[in-house]
């Protein structure tokens, strides 16, 4: 047995310390910077400079991030219930052919769809004229903070409603059938039997995807250029136009910190079911 | 049946089809437009022009689709040869603190990755790996270590034990055993896995932007700067270019994912 572990241990090894001298050493060293001045001095001087110049930016970024996962998680329940409930086969069929397509699109290219599409003169706005939906001077551009939640959205629903479908898939139908049984309706089933069985996919997903959002650089800057914006955005200009990483930093780790809140429900949750992730 | 009862329906499925294609619509006459201003709803001279542009030998497009591709396979070979060992330990073997081994490859996606490159970025000047091939793979590489490990290690565990200890009872060593029983059958995951760390390569964009400048272009960087240059037609192109390896893997995902494997990712 103790040959077995060591051999385990020799095989995980070389991965482990690849994420710990390429992932956690930087992390380490960025809170690090976040903490001192120049001179190796600790100091919370970085965070007040982070709070002073960039707080809008920080309540923004919460704003976004956490709209676009709640949008993510209720479209995501919605298309995997129907998946799973729907009754009319053609219609599962198309949704589950649609559903999926901007699944591995990346940021860079859903952005440039989005700031295209929802602009003034898009092609959003321009069909919506042409159907006689909208009157002209009653478009606007979208390319703000909406169009950030909308590309988000839309680039990462997919994702969560992949694992969600999954799980419900692979759920066991007797209860389904028991409910149905019994008289309830689908929305009933869907928020009362199927839904909680599948919550702990569903939080990993939300959690991978809210973190994956607070890591965006690409989005925020095509789709919104002007102030408030990002966190994301004000990290890269510290960076490219002072070379200031003590402020860059402390961004950086405000942003771990919220990251961080939503990551221990995840771990909190793991540690109820015995330490199994 | 009632009349009308599927009207709901397919406007709801309308709807949907015009939120996912739209925006793609969109890319698609962009980059077939040679000239399109306001107040034209659509592009007013279709044209070629500016593919030509991109495609001639030598381009800023064509030495960036190198890049990236040439980036992406070595991205694969790397965390393959890091995850391919690891995920069958993670799968297999009693490992201590198994749990907390799975969660540290989530490290890398559990915190948000642009104040963590900065450092990466400050670190490898040090070390002269700024602006450099092997600099960027390996910011690649560990980024998508846990889909490699999470997927492989689903793979393994999806293997059926009584194939391996039939193979075993017959006199297969246990190398014998793992090369000509559980790889092969959990190769298909395996496959999976290289697929997502070379798109996840491919698309990369945060990573490559503090790491390989100034040196390294890859197609996303090529886009970005195309698009916040104004210059609509180039990123429309490059961006299509992005999409069709994107797209193909997102139609074929099940047929390397079978649902056993899924259900195990993260156990």
């Amino acid at each position: 047995m103790a040959s077995s572990r060591l051999i385990g241990l020799l095989l995980v090894a070389p991965a482990l310390l690849a994420v710990g001298a390429l992932f956690v050493y930087p992390l380490g060293f960025s809170v690090a910077t976040a903490f001192t001045t120049k001179e190796g001095i600790l100091t919370l001087g970085n965070f007040y400079r982070a709070f002073e110049l960039y707080s809008v930016d920080i309540g923004f970024t919460l704003v976004i991030v956490g709209a676009s996962t709640l949008l993510c998680g209720l479209l995501a329940i919605a298309i995997g219930g129907y998946l799973t409930l729907g009754e009319n086969p053609r219609a599962v069929a198309i949704l589950k052919w649609l559903y999926r397509w901007p699944l591995f699109i990346p940021f860079v290219v859903a952005a440039q769809c989005m700031r295209t599409f929802i602009a003034k003169n898009g092609l959003m706005n321009n069909s919506l004229v042409s159907l006689g939906i909208l009157e002209p001077i009653q478009t606007t551009s979208l390319l703000d903070w909406r169009g950030i939640v909308i590309t988000f959205v839309w680039k990462q629903t997919p994702f969560v409603a992949l694992l969600v479908a999954g799980a419900m898939a692979s759920l066991d139908r007797s209860t389904i059938e028991a409910a149905r049984n019994l008289g309830a309706g689908r929305l009933r089933i869907l928020i009362e039997i199927v839904t909680p069985q599948v919550l702990p996919t569903l939080v990993v997903a939300l959690i991978l995807s809210f973190v994956t959002m607070m890591s965006v650089l690409s989005v925020p800057i095509m789709i919104s250029g002007e102030s408030p914006t990002m966190m994301t955005v004000d990290m890269a200009f510290r960076i490219n136009a002072y070379g200031d990483y003590g402020t860059a930093n402390a961004l950086g780790v405000l942003s771990y910190l919220m990251t961080g809140a939503v990551a221990w429900i995840y771990l909190r949750r793991g540690i109820r079911q015995g330490g199994k992730p | 049946m009632t009349g009308l009862a599927w009207l709901p329906r397919a406007i709801v499925l309308g709807l949907i089809a015009f939120a996912i294609f739209g925006p793609l619509a969109n890319l698609a006459l962009w980059a077939a437009a040679e000239q399109w201003y306001f107040p034209h709803k659509l592009p007013v001279v279709y044209g070629l022009k500016f593919w030509h542009q991109v495609f001639k030998p030598s381009s800023d497009a064509i030495v960036s689709l190198g890049n990236s591709v040439v980036i992406a396979l070595l991205t694969v070979v790397v965390s393959l040869a890091l995850a391919v060992p690891a995920g069958y330990a993670l799968a297999r073997l009693s490992l201590p603190l198994r749990g907390l081994i799975m969660l540290a490859f989530l490290l890398p996606q559990a915190f948000p990755s642009v104040a963590v490159y900065i450092n990466v970025a400050r670190i490898f000047y040090s070390f002269g790996l700024n602006g450099t091939i092997a600099g960027v793979v390996l910011v690649h590489a560990v980024h998508g270590l846990v889909f490699a490990v999470w997927i492989a290690s689903a793979a393994f565990a999806a293997v059926d034990r009584d194939l391996e200890l039939a193979a075993r009872n017959i006199g297969a060593g246990p190398l014998r055993t793992f090369f000509t029983v559980t790889l092969p059958l959990a190769a298909p995951g395996i496959v999976a896995s290289a697929i997502f760390v070379f798109l996840e390569s491919l698309d990369e964009f945060t990573g490559t932007f503090f790491v390989g400048v100034p040196d390294v272009t890859t197609l996303p960087l090529l886009m970005f700067t195309a698009s916040v240059a104004g210059n609509y037609q180039i990123a429309a192109i490059t961006a299509l270019i992005l999409l069709v390896p994107s797209v193909g893997f997102m139609l074929f995902v099940e047929r390397f994912l079978k649902a056993d494997v899924l259900a195990k990712v993260g156990t």
